[in-house]
């Protein structure tokens, strides 16, 4: 399973883990719904350390599609949220 | 999985697709998505340089502070050494004032370059991601023609009908376009993930350094197979045998190198 943090870059990481880091993800997601800023960052940064920890970084000239991807460890709510909403991924 | 991670996944190749289909021809895609890719790089590069002025006129002002808060203290000594303790006193204040001016620009420089770390590493990146994607996409072009032209050939060699030889390219034409999907939607991560980037330059030298690629590893695949037939006759005149049938055998290899180009695509 290959993750990307946005900024940072891919990591590849055992479908074992995906355990952990779903019930990190559905926490980030619950307080992204409920506008819970500090709570947000908290989960975000325990999610980024997480997917650092378990997971070996991708060289930077792989091409390899990311089947999951996390925002830059500083995005706000708010742009994240925007990323979420439909036209704020690709520009242009 | 619904968390946001999948959620950004799912989205983000959505709209990699979207923008995909809107074009015809596989061919036309990948120059398109190449396109696409070298103005983010350009955006991102823009961004290195608008942050680097920045951090560079800091640098003048603070030299200019420092300037002058020295030339206070200097002052200073002088008016007490003159035994003008109020002028002392007036410059030292003034001094203070512009040290305080100091310190808050230093925290803004400080800053601004780490702003400038981040942009810069982020610009590599993307530049290593649509280097290799210029290559695979120059790989696949060719690859795509060489399969046009080679069903042209077997059409006119055997008379299929029409009808089953426009079967044929249409599913060349699918599996070359979900390659190029599945390629694009590698490439396309990496330039969301900075926000933006671009080369004009070097074009020619890395159709060359492509064109390479391709060529070496043909040669890999024979010499693989040398050794191997080798290994299976287990002697040196069988090897021998196997160089000379290398010649005869290269037409087979490239098309299973083409083969082989799709899987990689689909990790």
């Amino acid at each position: 399973m290959i993750v990307r943090i946005m900024g940072e870059g891919q990591w590849k990481l055992a479908d074992s883990h995906l355990v952990e880091l779903n019930k990190l993800d559905d926490e980030l997601l619950e307080e992204m719904d409920s506008g819970d800023e500090d709570g947000f960052r908290r989960t975000l940064n325990a999610l980024l350390e997480a997917v650092r920890r378990l997971g070996a970084p991708l060289p930077d000239d792989a091409l390899e599609p990311s089947e999951l991807i996390l925002p830059a460890p500083d995005a706000s709510l708010d742009e994240v949220r925007e990323m979420l909403s439909d036209d704020g991924l690709i520009p242009g | 999985m619904s968390g946001v991670m999948k959620r950004m996944g799912m989205i983000f190749r959505a709209k990699a697709n979207k923008a995909l289909d809107r074009a015809e021809d596989p061919r036309e895609t990948l120059d398109y998505s190449y396109q696409k890719q070298l103005e983010l790089l350009q955006k991102v590069r823009r961004g290195v340089a608008d942050v680097a002025t920045s951090r560079k006129r800091l640098e003048l002002q603070l030299n200019q502070l420092q300037g002058q808060s020295a030339k206070l203290e200097d002052q200073g000594r002088k008016a007490l050494a003159l035994g003008r303790e109020d002028l002392a006193r007036e410059a030292l204040s003034r001094r203070a004032a512009l040290q305080q001016q100091v310190s808050d620009l230093e925290v803004q420089h400080q800053t601004l370059q780490g702003e400038e770390e981040k942009l810069t590493l982020a610009a590599q990146r993307l530049q290593a991601k649509v280097d290799a994607f210029r290559t695979k996409k120059e790989t696949i072009k060719a690859t795509y023609t060489a399969a046009q032209a080679q069903t042209r050939i077997a059409e006119s060699f055997s008379g299929i009908s029409e009808e089953m030889s426009d079967v044929g390219l249409a599913i060349q034409r699918a599996e070359d376009k979900t390659a190029q999907l599945q390629a694009r939607a590698g490439a396309i991560d990496e330039l969301l993930a900075s926000g933006a980037l671009d080369d004009q330059s070097g074009l020619a030298k890395d159709d060359i350094q492509a064109e390479l690629d391709r060529l070496s590893g043909g040669t890999d695949v024979e010499l693989e197979l040398q050794r191997m037939k080798a290994e299976l006759a287990g002697g040196p005149s069988a090897q021998q045998q196997a160089i000379e049938g290398g010649g005869a055998a290269a037409p087979q290899d490239t098309s299973q190198q083409q083969q082989q180009s799709h899987p990689r695509f689909e990790k």
